[in-house]
């Protein structure tokens, strides 16, 4: 079977099941269109409860476009929709009607780049709780203390917390913005492509970071770095042109990939 | 390297309490709303400036009809007015002051972008931009007190003197040589536009990328073959654009040419002769016109200008956006 | 190739330099003559004098202090107006409407008044708020400031606003804020400094316009009464400058110098603080 020419027949799939009472977020049959391009076609994936889920693949395959579905970011930009179903607690969230946002408090996101506020280290993971919450001093500063532990920045930035959050090194900038995007206390995290921009000690905190926050959160991680994937996530998705074609248990999938394409992007075939 | 775990830590705490509506909502719903009012304030402050036009000069223009163009009649006693004049004299002192100016514009840009040595460019550069911001008041002011003296004294006179009678140059010489007249009016008005365009054509100049001058060096072109034939076709475009956008300033401008263009509104004759711009006219009658019909007409002078100016920024503004060019 | 061409080419090429450089002298040293005349003939008329009187009628001691001081008024007040709808302009071109239809007409309406002639703003404020109230006021002189400041400050908002990232948003947004919470809150505080250079550069633009206040504020020997009321005409540096001009009295011209030589340097520091603003953002 020629696995390496991607347009000639349908290639085979394989999608390990969760148990339902464990999925957080159910992805059912998701399409997704860049004005008339489709380039989500069928998704359907769990993620599961307190469980960090990695979606990898080649550049192009749509795993951020499936991330950015979530919390409905792609909801800026006219032209750009999507259909089927994203159950959240048993809610549609791409359903008429759902206020966005209150889900994107729900579902909070870290992106690639990291972008600081133009403010205070202080104002910026006050921000979010700021929008819904109405805290006093005291339940403030634990909140953000709280906040910039979880992210592990705590140590660094807590004798300058009126410094400005442009002022931080790219590690902790983009430490920062998990501190912000914890504060708010969501349920689940979507981190797309967080460490791509930062030099590996940076990288390796911030992996660390991921994986404490895997207890309270329910975490799905875009990543081109397969290393991490494996060292970070309990489960993992392969996708492909827009399509999932693996998902399962990350040591499953990794060591005993299920299909053959799957095998081969593992192995650095292509990709 | 783990922190120490927080008393209430944890969401084993559950999700917090949250307002219903995000704080900003409220203003939010109408923000969108005042910046679209903003902008479509904008849209009709310069919808209102043509209808103020066309409603205060109707009377004049009703009166005179087409006519009014053509005429260069002026005469507040009885009340009759033509445009020719002024509308000649504006065409004539931009077109001059261009001529004169995009030359010298030209190779000020040029000089900065190729000729000039780095430590100098910067200042030079600098000059030029903060030049190109002084109020045309000072130059008017300049060109009456100081320019026009001196070209009264070494221009005017020897060329008048020197001219034989009944000779061409006599035709193109006659006039008062007190300094004033469409040709110093045009000098004036061309150092005017002179730094802005000179900014505007070397911005422009330095958006041609390094590849393509570089590889024109590399075949063994001269400076001037790389300039002439293959930067300025590279913003051909933008540049027509940036002559546009100095000839709509030069058609526009008023204190730099009132003081001495000699306010006559007749077609000037020759050089020296007196002329008027419409907004010299304007600027200098306004005030004390005699009549209605009188500002109706100044208004009308207005409208004219206004469609002059309007055409030509229209083109220059989409030439330059053809070329991608910010300026 | 012959060496004649080649010969011709060199010669064009030094000729052509030479122009260069040749254009570029006369340039300066006509733009250093006015520069030079300006701060000969102000400096001259610069005394205490002008800081402390009025403008004067022909023959007698005076100075330019209601001037000054009108002047001031009538910029600031235009800068008010004029950020208030140019920021709010250039925000929505950039973050709302900028990509409709509809947005290219206003962007491409903006850029034509940006460089109409100022004289017909003039006379646009004068038919609205002069000729229906049978008066001239430095309310209107401020209103015609303000119509020409806008497009400035319009043009450089939207510039600015355009230039900041739109991960910056998407975080902004994706923490659940509204989005023009996020507009203004987020977008706006970062683009500080360059919004802060376009208003400096509509002031210095502003602050030298002559013709629209022939007009509207129209002159006044004195100050107003009281000093902030700006429903009456209203004395300001420009239109002295040119009723000074054009007087035939020495004394007159010799302030209408002064006034030129304030108006310029006011003019000049502005746009280097802008400059040194815009390095700043650029920096950072």
């Amino acid at each position: 079977m020629n696995t390496l020419n991607p347009a000639v027949e349908a290639f085979e799939t394989s999608i390990a099941d969760v148990d339902r009472a464990n999925v957080k977020v159910d992805v059912k049959n998701l399409d997704f269109f860049y004005g008339k391009t489709r380039s989500l076609k069928g998704v359907s994936i769990p993620f599961a409860r307190n469980k960090a889920t990695a979606l990898i693949g080649p550049s192009g395959c749509g795993k951020s476009t499936l991330l950015r579905t979530l919390n409905r970011m792609y909801a800026l930009y006219p032209g750009q929709r999507a259909e089927g179903e994203i159950i959240l607690d048993g809610e549609n969230i791409l359903g008429s009607g759902v206020d966005l946002a209150k889900l994107r408090a729900r579902v909070g996101m870290v992106f690639q780049k990291p972008t600081p506020f133009p403010m205070s280290i202080y104002d910026n993971v006050a921000f979010g709780v700021r929008l819904y919450e109405n805290l006093s001093k005291a339940d403030m500063d634990a909140r953000i203390e709280e906040a910039l532990t979880k992210a592990a920045l705590w140590n660094e930035v807590k004798d300058n917390l009126k410094g400005s959050g442009l002022g931080l090194s790219g590690g902790q900038q983009q430490r920062l913005c998990v501190a912000r995007g914890v504060a708010v206390r969501p349920e689940v995290l979507l981190l797309d492509e967080p460490t791509s921009a930062l030099d590996p000690i940076s990288s390796a905190k911030l992996e660390e970071t991921v994986m404490q926050l895997k207890a309270d959160y329910t975490i799905v991680i875009v990543t081109h770095n397969l290393g991490q994937a494996a060292r970070v996530s309990d489960y993992t998705g392969f996708m492909y042109l827009g399509e999932l074609v693996e998902f399962g248990p990350t040591d499953e999938l990794f060591t005993r990939p299920a299909t053959q394409r799957t095998s081969d992007y593992i192995t650095g075939r292509f990709g | 390297m783990s922190d120490a775990a927080l008393p209430n830590a944890g969401p084993a705490a559950g999700p917090p309490v949250r307002r219903a509506a995000p704080r900003g909502s409220l203003i939010g719903q109408i923000f969108e709303g005042l910046c679209f009012a903003a902008a479509t304030t904008l849209l009709l402050s310069l919808g209102g400036i043509i209808v103020s036009l066309v409603i205060g000069g109707w009377p004049a223009l009703s009166k005179f009809g087409l006519g009014f163009l053509f005429s260069t009649a002026w005469n507040p006693v009885t009340d009759v007015y033509g445009a020719a004049g002024p509308i000649v004299g504006t065409l004539i002192t931009a077109a001059v002051a261009l001529i004169i100016a995009l030359p010298i514009a030209g190779g000020v840009a040029f000089f900065l972008t190729e000729l000039c040595p780095a430590p100098l460019r910067r200042p030079i550069g600098t000059a030029v931009e903060l030049l190109a911001g002084i109020p045309s008041i000072v130059y008017g002011m300049w060109g009456l007190f100081v320019f026009a003296p001196l070209f009264a004294r070494w221009i005017q006179l020897p060329l008048m003197s020197a001219a034989k009678p009944g000779s061409l140059l006599e035709s193109l010489t006659t006039g008062i040589p007190n300094g004033s007249g469409i040709l110093p009016a045009s000098i004036i008005l061309a150092i005017m536009i002179l730094p802005f365009m000179a900014a505007t054509l070397r911005e422009l100049l330095l958006t041609v990328p390094a590849a393509v001058r570089e590889s024109a060096y590399g075949l063994g072109a001269t400076t001037a073959e790389v300039v002439l034939s293959v930067t300025l076709p590279y913003v051909r475009q933008g540049a027509i654009g940036a002559v546009m956008l100095g000839l709509g300033r030069a058609l526009g401008e008023t204190m730099a040419v009132t003081f001495i263009i000699g306010n006559s509104h007749t077609f000037p004759k020759s050089m020296f002769d007196s002329g008027s711009t419409i907004a010299s006219t304007i600027a200098n009658e306004f005030t004390e016109a005699t009549s209605p019909i009188h500002t109706a007409a100044l208004i009308s002078l207005g409208l004219v200008l206004f469609l002059i100016t309007f055409v030509v920024l229209g083109l220059a503004r989409l030439l330059l956006r053809q070329q991608g060019a910010k300026l | 190739m012959s060496a004649a061409k080649l010969v011709r080419r060199r010669v064009s090429d030094i000729a052509f330099k030479i122009f260069c450089v040749g254009v570029t002298a006369l340039a300066l040293v006509a733009l250093a003559a006015i520069l030079w005349s300006l701060l000969a003939q102000g400096f001259g008329g610069l005394d205490l004098d002008v800081f402390t009187m009025s403008t004067p009628a022909a023959g007698s001691r005076g100075g330019l202090a209601n001037a000054i001081v009108g002047s001031i008024e009538m910029c600031l007040l235009a800068m008010v107006i004029a950020l208030t709808i140019g920021v709010l302009a250039g925000t929505w071109l950039a973050e709302y409407g900028g990509r409709s239809p509809y947005g290219a007409v206003v962007r491409f309406l903006n850029d034509v008044l940006l460089s109409a002639p100022s004289i017909l703003v003039g006379l646009f404020v004068y038919e609205l708020l002069v000729a229906p109230f049978h008066g001239f006021s430095g309310f209107a002189g401020a209103v015609a400031l303000a119509l020409l400041a806008v497009p400035v400050i319009t043009r450089t908002t939207e510039d600015v606003l355009l230039l900041q990232s739109a991960t910056l948003r998407e975080a902004g947004v994706a923490l659940g804020a509204p989005f023009s919470y996020v507009v203004r809150q987020i977008i706006w505080r970062s683009a500080r400094g360059g919004l802060l250079t376009g208003a400096l550069l509509a002031f210095a633009r502003i602050s030298g316009e002559t013709a629209p206040l022939l007009f509207t504020a129209l002159n006044n020997q004195f100050f107003n009464k009281p000093w902030f009321d700006l429903r009456q005409q209203t004395a300001n540096l420009p239109v002295v400058i040119f009723n000074g001009a054009l007087s035939a009295y020495d004394d007159l011209r010799r302030l209408a110098w002064a006034g030129a030589l304030l108006i310029a340097v006011t003019v000049l520091a502005v746009t280097i603080v802008a400059r040194i603003v815009a390095q700043e953002q650029k920096r950072s």
